[in-house]
């Protein structure tokens, strides 16, 4: 077991109110260098290398986020979500990942992350996109939107072995979901996707605030046997 | 000793049982090992229900006992009832043969047979171990058949002496007085006598095989990986060393080997076997964009595919000039990176190419700008898709390409 970093403060909020940040990822080189890129910008408040260890730091440090790598020994990053999500609901989770395996990708989301980034994002959009989540908004780029529409796409009553209670609230794209997905797979950043479809940048983030919410919910399995067909080709 | 029943997990000959039970009654362990060998030997019933303890009663130091993960093992259910058929089928044979104890056992043999292929299959990790050791130390099934000559001799003894027992119950078998089950009794000597002198070579030669095998199945892995290995990462990696003083190419270097590497990984795809002739599908297509894109312009493309399809004539032309859109952004963008997003609708597929470059004025080209607008252009008019190409000064450039699919529709 291993981890370090600062001891908890006594106030959640750091005193320039700055995000409060964990690090939980099994590569040493990668946590210094995340660390690093987010520089003064957020807090960094401790890491941990292994998924017990991140379990017992985030349950006592309780930051605002916690930057979860999705592969690790004995669980990944859906271990560490799925342990501390039903104690201490209010701490978010963005997943970063190098595989970008629709299975693994899902699979976290699933669990309850906020959102998700591939590890060569840059210092900047992290820091942004650490920002976003802190505030309970979503953070989809553009593979895990072109993910979400995939398995998205089929329609559900006519796929094999579809649900059979098929909930069109939680199963389907609204149109204007579709439209923002589109557009952040087109590599649009939030502020642009607004300035296309004339909409404020708020409702942005509501609409895609909505699908992240459908991918956790939705019962169709579809999205399961989706995202592991995929693995196989 | 008090607490919770619970299974040795220090001083046990085969589960633990015995010891567990002696710790929590009072008694001595032999004398509760006593017990179960007694009445397993008068009616099997202390094996049955020995075999039962092993799996409700949780091993020292754990909570879960092996029935609550047998439970979830379907496999194991399986197994379990293949056995029981087996047991079943020779405990009634047995019996059919005049052997009437047989029917009296079954009970017992038939239940404590099939816990034994949960306890084999559900143990956990740490009493496997220690299971596996003692069916090491076990005489006929485990590993050290070795060939002490006394040994060996005195079973070659045994099994030549039921061979001829056996030999002679078949003769007297050919003896009009003499019952049925003498001759089958006589076979089953015969066979028991073979089993004594082969059956620990034949064991030896089956484990060998298995082991053999997965031995050779593993090195053969491991050769496979290291030349894979070898020939991509390892390349790249001292590629990467020699160019450490330009970024650009670390960067093109590190994306390309990281595309290979996953294609490898996740799609199952070897490394460096993507020829122009085994492109048959779009998300192909756009692989062998981005691959080329980026090893040529050193700018990185992200690629993001929705849906799949077979390419067609119209799409090779549609990819064709969402190619040189990708192209053109990398050349004049000056932006370090260029999206491209690609998604198949049953009616049609569109190309979106964009890139956050300086862009320009769409209606004031000039020179070879213009020509390439043209030139795209003019490969979606003529199947019958659409360009469209939007740009702003110091706002980049966006360069949507829809064809219809009529391959669907027909």
């Amino acid at each position: 077991m291993s981890g370090n970093g600062a001891p908890a403060p006594r106030d959640r909020r750091g005193p320039a109110s700055k995000v409060r940040v964990f690090l939980v990822d099994d590569h040493r080189l990668f946590r210094a260098g995340v660390r690093a890129e987010l520089g003064d910008a957020v807090e960094v408040v401790g890491d941990a290398d292994e998924v017990a260890a991140a379990i017992e730091l985030i349950g006592e440090r309780l930051p605002d986020v916690v930057l979860l790598d999705v592969h690790m020994p004995d669980g990944g990053g859906q271990a560490v979500i799925e342990a501390v999500l039903p104690a201490h609901p209010e701490v978010r989770f963005l997943a970063l990942s190098v595989s970008d395996a629709a299975e693994d990708v899902i699979g976290v989301i699933r669990a309850g992350a906020r959102g998700y980034v591939t590890k060569t994002i840059s210092g900047r959009d992290l820091t942004e996109a650490v920002v976003r989540v802190a505030e309970g908004d979503a953070v989809f780029s553009p593979r895990l939107a072109g993910f979400v529409l995939d398995a998205f796409a089929a329609d559900p009553t006519m796929a094999r072995g579809s649900v059979p209670r098929f909930d069109p609230e939680l199963d389907q794209l609204t149109p204007r979901e579709r439209e923002v997905l589109r557009l952040i797979a087109r590599g649009y950043a939030y502020k642009e996707v607004a300035r296309e479809l004339s909409i404020s940048v708020k409702t942005v983030e509501t609409h895609v605030s909505a699908v992240l919410r459908k991918l956790q919910l939705s019962s169709r399995h579809q999205l399961t046997r989706w995202a592991s067909e995929r693995r196989l080709w | 000793m008090r607490g919770p029943l619970r299974r040795s997990a220090t001083g046990s000959v085969v589960g633990g049982v015995a010891e567990g039970l002696s710790a929590r009654l009072g008694l001595d362990a032999n004398l509760v090992r006593g017990a179960f060998v007694l009445l397993s030997l008068g009616g099997g019933s202390g094996f049955a229900l020995y075999v039962v303890a092993w799996l409700v009663v949780p091993r020292a130091g754990t909570q879960v006992p092996i029935a609550r993960r047998a439970l979830a093992d379907r496999r194991a259910l399986g197994l379990a009832l293949a056995l029981t058929t087996v047991l079943a089928a020779v405990l009634l044979t047995l019996d059919a043969l005049g052997l009437s104890g047989a029917a009296n056992v079954a009970w017992p043999v038939v239940l404590g047979g099939a816990g034994l292929v949960f306890v084999w299959r559900d143990a956990d990790e740490e009493e496997k171990a220690s299971l596996r050791e003692l069916v090491g130390q076990a005489p006929l099934l485990g590993a050290p058949v070795r060939h002490r000559r006394g040994t060996t001799v005195a079973r070659v003894v045994v099994g030549a002496v039921l061979v001829a027992v056996g030999l002679g119950g078949l003769v007297a078998a050919r003896h009009p007085s003499a019952a049925t089950f003498v001759g089958v009794l006589g076979a089953g000597v015969v066979a028991v006598g073979f089993l004594v002198v082969f059956g620990p070579w034949w064991l030896r030669v089956a484990r060998d095989l298995a082991f053999e095998r997965r031995e050779r199945v593993r090195t053969e892995e491991r050769a496979t990986m290291a030349a894979t290995v070898h020939d991509s990462v390892l390349q790249t990696l001292a590629l990467i060393q020699r160019a450490a003083a330009d970024p650009r190419e670390v960067t093109r270097l590190a994306r390309a080997q990281e595309r290979e590497l996953r294609a490898w990984l996740f799609e199952g795809r070897p490394p460096g076997s993507f020829d122009e002739a085994d492109i048959t599908s779009v998300s192909q297509a756009v692989a062998v964009i981005e691959r080329d894109v980026e090893a040529d312009h050193h700018v990185a493309v992200d690629a993001v595919v929705v849906g799949d399809c077979p390419l067609s004539d119209d799409l090779r032309a549609l990819l064709g000039a969402g190619r040189e859109a990708t192209v053109n952004a990398a050349k004049w963008s000056g932006a370090p990176s260029v999206a491209l997003f690609v998604e198949v609708e049953p009616a049609r597929v569109s190309v979106f190419v964009r890139d956050r470059g300086r862009g320009f004025d769409p209606d004031r080209l000039e020179g070879e700008h213009r020509g390439i607008a043209e030139s795209v252009r003019a490969r979606m008019g003529r199947h019958g898709g659409s360009a469209v190409i939007r740009s702003q000064p110091g706002r980049g450039t966006e360069v949507a390409l829809v064809m219809p699919r009529t391959e669907a529709r027909g």
